[in-house]
């Protein structure tokens, strides 16, 4: 076994649907409190290669390690099973849909899995999605449904869901890319509120101006591979490959 | 002779008696069907192929014989092989797995159609896939299904009259019995009808409450 020193530790991740090569030999590392953007246009892989870090889109080659253990490892079923619901608990993800739970209360969403997987007591979990739900700023609505919320609410809502089972890596999947313009920004400030708690975050975003402001590192993505990485000063403002100025340019335009 | 719809009262007992079985046969049944609904959709969809097959063949004999033909199996059939049901139990089951294959079908095309990311949310937070289906994505599923399953339910409530052929005293056999007493068919099936129809009534009754309360969380 090699030694293992990285928090976030992927080694020559590929994936491939069918003849479709998604991510071509990736390998990226993640400190324990970095915070990393992934950037890219549409297409080149960026949610797959998060969704391989807690196996929703198992990898077809590599490995994906977190905290010394490794995710993706190779076990009988039922063991497996057991090894990856538990390597998840430690992982949070929010959706660019949200995927809040419509048939629950903002209350229910958070309170389920701890209740489910920790076994809290409804005293307790009730107590953790007060706290949770108030750190979003929506203790308020904690007894609404999903349909009851704006976007910009129910992505609150789908945070603190996932902050309740006390992960130590948060996956952001474009998490505002679906709200309207105006919703966006109360979305950002829980996810900065995060960041001066120094969680650790992987967020894959098309905002770059966000990602300069809350990153230590971005990356670049295109057709599978990262074609180049570094902090945002540097990135964004003097990238040294020409396919990072092209979409980099591109994006400007987009934005305008 | 006329219509004298005076006798009734004498005999309203009987037919009392009859809407109580009725009712009676017909709630045990929808609640096994329902079960069973879940149950059978969930072996269909996920279940090993040794466990589904035998399930296909449960399926295709409730499906594709007449719900009749069950109920002698059920009743009269399993005594042979030393299983001696009281006539009411073996209506209920006839008629609850009879119809539990109906509603199966519909549960299997709503779990289906349950958004993909909603089993993704679950597993993310760490639930096993069991445990996804069974809080996150077989509620929204049976929610979907209300509707539908309301109207398979009006079904058995019609279809219990069968059960009368193996001698449970529900509403229909009680009309019967009264009229052997008293020659007046056209009242007592009238009457009969009538009890239908309030039994009816209160079921749709039953399902506009709970299509009301889940419309707020959808
Ligand atoms: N489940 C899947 N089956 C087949 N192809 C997929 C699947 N998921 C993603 N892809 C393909 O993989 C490529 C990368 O997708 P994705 O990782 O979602 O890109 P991004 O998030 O950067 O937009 C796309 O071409 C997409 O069509
Ligand atoms: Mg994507």
């Amino acid at each position: 076994m090699t030694e293992q020193t990285h928090f976030v530790d992927i080694r020559h991740a590929q994936k491939s649907f069918g003849s479709l090569e998604v991510l071509k030999d990736i390998s990226l590392t993640v400190e324990r409190g970095q915070i990393v953007g992934i950037i890219g246009s549409s297409g080149s892989g960026k949610s797959t290669l998060l969704r391989a870090i807690n196996d929703l889109d198992p990898l077809t080659g590599g490995e994906v390690w977190l905290d010394g253990v490794q995710v993706n490892k190779t076990l009988p079923h039922r063991q497996y099973e057991k090894h990856i619901n538990a390597m998840r608990q430690q992982v949070g993800m929010v959706f660019q849909h949200f995927n809040l739970f419509p048939h629950m209360t903002a209350r229910q969403n958070v309170t389920m899995a701890p209740m489910m997987l920790k076994g809290l007591s409804q005293e307790a979990a009730d107590k953790l999605a007060e706290e949770q739900l108030d750190k979003v700023g929506m203790l308020e609505r904690i007894d609404y449904y999903p349909s009851q919320l704006s976007g910009g609410q129910k992505q609150r809502v789908a945070i603190a869901r996932a902050l309740a089972m006390e992960p130590k890596l948060m996956l952001f999947d474009e998490a505002t890319s679906a709200l309207d313009p105006e919703l966006v920004e109360e979305v950002n400030m829980v996810m900065k509120k995060l960041a001066e708690e120094h969680m650790t975050m992987i967020i894959v975003t098309h905002e770059m101006d966000f990602a300069a402001s809350v990153c230590d590192r971005v990356l670049f993505m295109d057709k599978g591979v990262v074609v180049e990485e570094g902090p945002p000063e540097v990135l964004f403002r003097n990238p040294s490959k020409d396919r990072t100025r092209e979409f980099l340019r591109k994006h400007l335009e987009g934005a305008k | 002779m006329g219509l004298d719809f005076s006798i009734i009262p004498d005999y309203l007992d009987i037919i009392l008696l009859g809407v109580a079985w009725t009712v009676g046969i017909t709630l045990a049944a929808a609640a096994l069907s329902f079960a069973g609904g879940v149950v059978f959709a969930v072996i269909a969809l996920y279940a090993p192929w040794v466990i589904r097959q035998p399930f296909r063949l449960i399926e295709f004999v409730f499906m594709g014989t007449p719900l009749l033909l069950q109920l002698f199996l059920i009743y009269f059939g399993l005594v042979q092989i030393g299983i001696d049901l009281p006539a009411f139990v073996a209506g209920i089951i006839g008629l609850g797995l009879h119809f539990a294959v109906y509603n199966s079908e519909l549960i299997q095309t709503s779990i289906l159609a349950v958004d993909r990311g909603q089993m993704e949310a679950a597993r993310t937070l760490g639930l096993s896939r069991g445990q996804a289906l069974r809080k996150v994505v077989i509620p929204q599923a049976v929610r979907a299904v209300v509707p539908p399953i309301g109207n398979n339910m009006i079904a058995l409530l019609k279809d219990s009259a069968l059960v009368s052929v193996i001698g449970v005293s529900e509403l229909t056999l009680s009309a019967q019995r009264a009229i052997g007493k008293t020659y007046r068919p056209f009242e007592f099936y009238i009457l009969a009808a009538a009890f239908y129809y309030v039994i009816n009534l209160c079921m749709e009754w039953v399902q506009r409450k709970i299509e009301r309360r889940i419309s707020i969380s959808r």
